[in-house]
C-alpha cells in the first residue's frame, strides 16, 4: 500500500547489524509477504486479502497442537473475554435502555407497546448483540492482540520463539486465536442478556409496560432460530475478527510506527467487514 | 502463583457469566425452546377450532385477561380436518367451569394471538385432558375486510334507485361498476350470508 515506501526507508535506516537479523533468520513469513515491485493499492489489497487467507489455514493448522497447552488458551480467554467484560456489560445496558426509549416511542404510535419485549429481543438477538459486541471486541481485544504480537515482532521475540524450535504460530497466533473465538460468542450473549434486562428496565420502570406482558410477548414470540442465528453470527464475527488481529500483529512491521499503523488497520478492516459479513449471514437465514 | 489464582478465577467467572446467558437465550427466552424452568406442572386440556390464524405454540391462555397457561401443541384431528390446540393450565387455575369457551384473539393491533378463554357456568371444572366444545376461531382481518366489502357492494345494488343516493356513494362502489366488483370477492360472499351476526 501507499506506506510501504516510507517503511522501507525506515528499515533501511536501522543499524546494518539489525537490519540482516531481519532478513536472515526470519522465515518466509518475517518478511512482508507483499509481493515485489511496487503493487498499486488494488494489488496490494488482494495480495493482503490472500496472505489472511493463507494465514488462517495455517492458524486452524496450529489450533490443534495448541491444545497441547490449555493454560495459554485460559490466559487469552481471559485476556480477550473476562478484560472485555466490563465495556460489554455497560454497551449492553445502555443499549438495552436506548431500545427501551426507542422502541417504546415507536410503538406508542401504533399502541402497542406491549411489543416492546419483542422488539428488543428481535434487534438485540439478531443483530445488535452480535455486530456491537464485534465491534467493541475489535476495539477493546483486537488492538490489544495486535499490538502485543506487533511489539513481539518488533522486538524480535517471534524470532527468539523460533530460535528455540518453538512454532511461534502454535506457541504465540494460536493461542490468542483461540482465546478470541471462544470469548467472543460468550461476550455477545452476556451483551444480549443485559441488554434485555436494560430494554426491561425502561420499558417496565419509566414506560409503565406490564413486566409480565413483557416477558410473555417476548418468549412467545422469539424463537430458537433466533437465537442460534445470534450464536452463529458472534462466531463468525469472532474468527474474522481475531483472525485479523492476529494477523496484523504477526505481519506488522517491526518499527514502533508500523504497530501503530498495524493496530490501527485491525479496527478499521475488522469493523468494516464485520458489517459486511452481517449482511451477508442475516441474508443466508432469511 | 497468585496472580495465576486471580486470572483463574476471573477466566471461571467470565466463561460461566457467558454459558448462563447462552444457556437462558437458547432455553428460556424462545418459545420452542427447551423449557427447563417451567413446563412440567398444570393440567392438559384441548379445544378444536374451524381455524386457528397465526396462534403458535407458546402462545398463553388467558381467562379474563389473566395468563393461566399456554399452548404447547397445534395439530389437525385427521377425522374433521380442525385444528386442534393443546394448552397447559397452570394448576391454580383448577376451577374453570367445563361449558366454558375458548376463543382466538389478538393482543393489541400487531400482537399475537392467543386463547381467551370465557368462563362458564357449570359445576364441573376443566381437568386433565378435557375438551373445550365452545370455540370460536381467529379473527381473519381478511375475511373481515371482503364482509365488508361485499357489504358495500350489495349495499347500493338494492337500494340505488334514489340519484342523490348514488352520487353520494363512495366512487369504487359506484352503482355502474357493480355487478364487476361484485364478482370480484366471490369466495367471501358465502361467509357473508351464511353467518349472520
Amino acid at each position: 500500500m501507499t506506506d510501504t515506501p516510507g517503511a522501507n526507508a525506515e528499515a533501511g535506516s536501522l543499524p546494518p547489524g539489525r537490519a540482516a537479523q531481519e532478513r536472515g533468520p526470519g522465515g518466509p513469513h518475517a518478511v512482508r509477504p507483499r509481493g515485489g515491485g511496487r503493487p498499486g493499492i488494488l494489488l496490494g489489497g488482494v495480495a493482503r486479502a490472500g496472505g489472511i487467507a493463507l494465514f488462517a489455514l495455517r492458524l486452524v493448522a496450529a489450533c490443534g497442537p495448541a491444545f497441547a497447552r490449555p493454560a495459554l488458551i485460559v490466559h487469552q480467554i481471559y485476556n480477550a473475554g473476562a478484560r472485555s467484560l466490563v465495556i460489554i456489560m455497560l454497551s449492553g445496558l445502555f443499549t438495552g435502555m436506548v431500545l427501551g426509549l426507542q422502541g417504546a416511542y415507536l410503538l406508542a404510535r401504533f399502541g402497542s407497546e406491549n411489543l416492546l419485549g419483542v422488539a428488543a429481543a428481535l434487534s438485540l438477538l439478531r443483530e445488535l448483540g452480535p455486530v456491537l459486541t464485534s465491534l467493541l471486541f475489535a476495539g477493546r481485544a483486537g488492538t490489544a492482540l495486535t499490538s502485543e504480537i506487533g511489539l513481539m515482532r518488533a522486538t524480535d521475540q517471534l524470532t527468539a520463539i523460533e530460535m528455540m524450535a518453538v512454532d511461534p504460530m502454535r506457541y504465540v497466533a494460536a493461542p490468542r486465536f483461540l482465546g478470541g473465538l471462544i470469548a467472543m460468542p460468550l461476550l455477545a450473549a452476556i451483551f444480549n442478556v443485559i441488554g434485555l434486562f436494560g430494554a426491561q428496565l425502561i420499558g417496565v420502570w419509566e414506560r409503565g409496560i406490564d413486566p409480565a406482558a413483557f416477558w410473555s410477548q417476548m418468549q412467545s414470540s422469539v424463537v430458537l432460530r433466533d437465537a442460534s442465528e445470534g450464536i452463529i453470527k458472534s462466531l463468525v464475527f469472532g474468527f474474522v475478527v481475531t483472525l485479523i488481529a492476529v494477523y496484523g500483529g504477526y505481519h506488522s512491521e517491526p518499527t514502533a510506527e508500523g504497530v501503530g499503523l498495524a493496530t490501527t488497520r485491525t479496527v478499521v478492516t475488522a469493523s468494516w467487514l464485520t458489517l459486511l459479513l452481517d449482511y451477508m449471514v442475516t441474508a443466508a437465514f432469511m | 502463583m497468585r496472580a495465576n489464582r486471580t486470572l483463574e478465577i476471573g477466566t471461571g467467572f467470565f466463561v460461566l457469566l457467558g454459558f448462563a446467558a447462552l444457556f437462558f437465550l437458547t432455553t428460556q427466552l424462545p418459545s420452542n425452546g427447551l423449557k427447563v424452568g417451567g413446563a412440567q406442572g398444570g393440567f392438559r386440556v384441548t379445544a378444536q377450532f374451524d381455524n386457528i390464524g397465526d396462534l403458535k405454540s407458546g402462545a398463553p391462555v388467558a381467562l379474563a385477561g389473566v395468563t393461566i397457561g399456554e399452548v404447547t401443541g397445534i395439530g389437525i384431528d385427521p377425522q374433521n380436518y380442525r385444528a386442534v390446540v393443546t394448552m397447559r393450565i397452570d394448576p391454580r387455575y383448577n376451577k374453570i367451569p367445563d361449558d366454558s369457551d375458548a376463543s382466538i384473539n389478538t393482543q393489541g393491533l400487531l400482537g399475537g394471538q392467543y386463547v381467551a378463554i370465557g368462563a362458564g357456568g357449570s359445576e364441573t371444572y376443566l381437568k386433565n385432558g378435557s375438551q373445550i366444545e365452545f370455540t370460536q376461531p381467529a379473527f381473519v382481518l381478511e375475511n373481515l375486510v371482503n364482509k365488508l366489502f361485499a357489504s358495500f357492494a350489495s349495499k347500493p345494488a338494492e337500494s340505488g334507485q334514489g340519484g342523490s343516493n348514488s352520487s353520494a356513494s363512495p366512487s369504487p362502489g359506484g352503482p355502474g361498476t357493480n355487478p364487476p366488483a361484485g364478482g370480484q370477492p366471490d369466495g367471501a360472499k358465502p361467509h357473508g350470508g351464511g353467518r349472520p351476526k
